[in-house]
């Protein structure tokens, strides 16, 4: 034996014998906080270029299910909360240093934003519908006008919303696998990725899905990179960042992640997509299905896994 | 007025005496607690030492906490007391997550919860419920911008460490060694 700690009189729920505070709440609203990022962020960017009538699915079919998506990420951060019924704190200030209260405002930005998208888009859905409320169609009118400006916020918003979900654990410096600048930009990218092989299944147009599989094969590529950077990062840093690493290089972690996450989620659909550019017929939804499912088990990898990670016992 | 603890390891015997007033004092749920003693063991046989520390809230001049809090309920008080506002805490978890120390939890009414280094009794000018009843007399509290306190004499004259620095927390609980 060299050293051996042993605590008593500490038995904290949530706490002990490991941090567990956060449960599938968090992880789930990173993932669909992304996933809701990377499709906003599509259909702004090809509003802004002009091509909405070559992609309709990216710039509205896809949008539709932003407002679900966001609606349930809410629902679960608000689950995760203990104090429930005093979440609207949240909204009566503005603390710049803290990521989850920037998080907090730019939902607040982002949801109706995206419900007025989708509202604008509505009478693709149902052509002849005839709205009962007046305000409704007044929204609908007001959003079809200033669709350009609304864009520009919406793909501001969009890539802090993405960026934020990695944020929000890189800040606490506490938990040593957290503590790291590359996690906001590979959350990023990740949630770029979701969204983009989400655009990729709905699509039925031939242009449409190959240019999304481009798109998702690239940033399978930027995310790969950012993967290899994380761990390079934890390896040339100090003891309590190493121990972290270890956690994916041999620990527990080891298979859910390199399997789980990087072949599965990023390397199988990546051969899937070269193949099916390359002609062979291969069913969209397999590679997109990977590259969701890889990404929401990422999330949950990375929360259980910075929670164990400490710098004291 | 910067308050802080001062912990002498080598006069404590790990009673837990500590543990008990301050859950007494303090109220906190069965189960639960606000401070607690490590015992830690160095070393291979025949070469073995023991350290012996109890650990709390470290009311840290840099606290990691009070800067993720969203809602502000994380703040500091006068002699940097690390205090939260049970109205304003919507239970987040942010701040326990944030803490190296584990010094927070969730109280069973949904606020989080930790060390106030007793300032209720702070304000009747009397010390922390744990270091008025440590039967060692290893506990000292008081303030260090006084250099002529107790605690800052004891900092002075003996050699000390605090936990995780690295962290870069500044933490105000300090172990003489």
């Amino acid at each position: 034996m060299n050293e051996e700690i042993l605590i008593s009189g500490r038995m904290n729920p949530h706490i002990d014998p490991t941090l567990g505070i956060w449960g599938w709440e968090i992880p789930l609203y990173l993932f669909l906080g992304g996933l809701a990022a990377g499709i906003l962020f599509f259909a702004s960017l090809y509003t802004l270029l002009g091509r909405e009538k070559e992609l309709p699915t990216a710039v509205r079919k896809a949008t539709f299910l932003v407002p679900i998506i966001l609606i349930v990420g809410l629902g679960a951060l608000f689950l995760d909360l203990k104090n429930k019924l005093y979440f609207w704190q949240l909204y009566t200030t503005i603390r710049i240093e803290s990521p989850m209260s920037w998080g907090a405002w730019i939902l607040m930005l982002i949801t109706p934003l995206s419900m007025a998208w989708c509202l604008s888009y509505w009478r693709d859905l149902a052509p002849g519908w005839k709205y009962k409320l007046e305000w409704l169609e007044y929204i609908e009118k007001l959003v079809n006008k200033y669709r350009k400006p609304m864009a520009w916020i919406l793909i501001v918003s969009s890539v802090i919303l993405g960026i934020y979900t990695g944020i929000l654990l890189s800040a606490f410096n506490a938990r040593p696998l957290w503590n790291t600048s590359i996690l906001g930009p590979l959350f990023l990218v990740s949630g770029l990725s979701t969204g983009a092989a989400t655009i990729m299944w709905l699509s039925k147009e031939q242009l449409e899905r190959s240019l999304f599989s481009k798109i998702d094969l690239l940033l399978i590529g930027i995310e790969v990179f950012f993967i290899i950077h994380l761990f390079m990062g934890f390896m040339a840093s100090n003891a309590a960042q190493i121990e972290a690493a270890g956690l994916f290089l041999g620990g527990a972690y080891t298979l859910p992640f390199w399997i789980g996450v990087v072949v599965l989620g990023l390397i199988v659909p990546a051969i899937l997509e070269i193949m099916e550019l390359r002609g062979r017929k291969i069913p969209v939804a397999i590679p997109a299905l990977l590259i969701l499912f890889g990404g929401l088990i990422f999330r949950f990898i990375m929360v259980d896994a910075g929670q164990i990670s400490s710098y004291l016992y | 007025m910067r308050y802080a603890m001062v912990i002498d390891t080598k006069k404590c015997v790990g009673c837990s005496d500590c543990v008990v007033a301050c859950q007494n004092e303090n109220r906190v749920p069965i189960g639960y607690c606000r401070d607690w003693v490590i015992e830690h063991a160095k070393g291979a046989f025949p070469n073995v030492s023991i350290e012996l520390r109890s650990e709390r809230c470290n009311h840290c001049e840099n606290s990691p906490c009070v800067r993720c809090c969203p809602t502000g309920a994380s703040h500091y008080e006068e002699g940097g007391l690390v205090m939260v506002d049970r109205g304003a805490c919507i239970g987040c978890g942010a701040c326990v997550q944030s803490c190296p120390y584990n010094a927070r939890f969730s109280h069973p009414e949904g606020y989080v919860d930790k060390c106030s280094f007793c300032n209720h009794r702070l304000k009747e000018g009397k010390s922390p419920s744990c270091v008025s009843v440590c039967p060692t007399n290893c506990m000292y509290f008081g303030d260090l911008n006084d250099s002529e306190s107790q605690v800052s004499q004891l900092l002075k004259n003996r050699d000390w460490k605090v936990l995780a620095p690295e962290v870069g927390t500044k933490p105000q609980v300090y172990y003489l060694i």
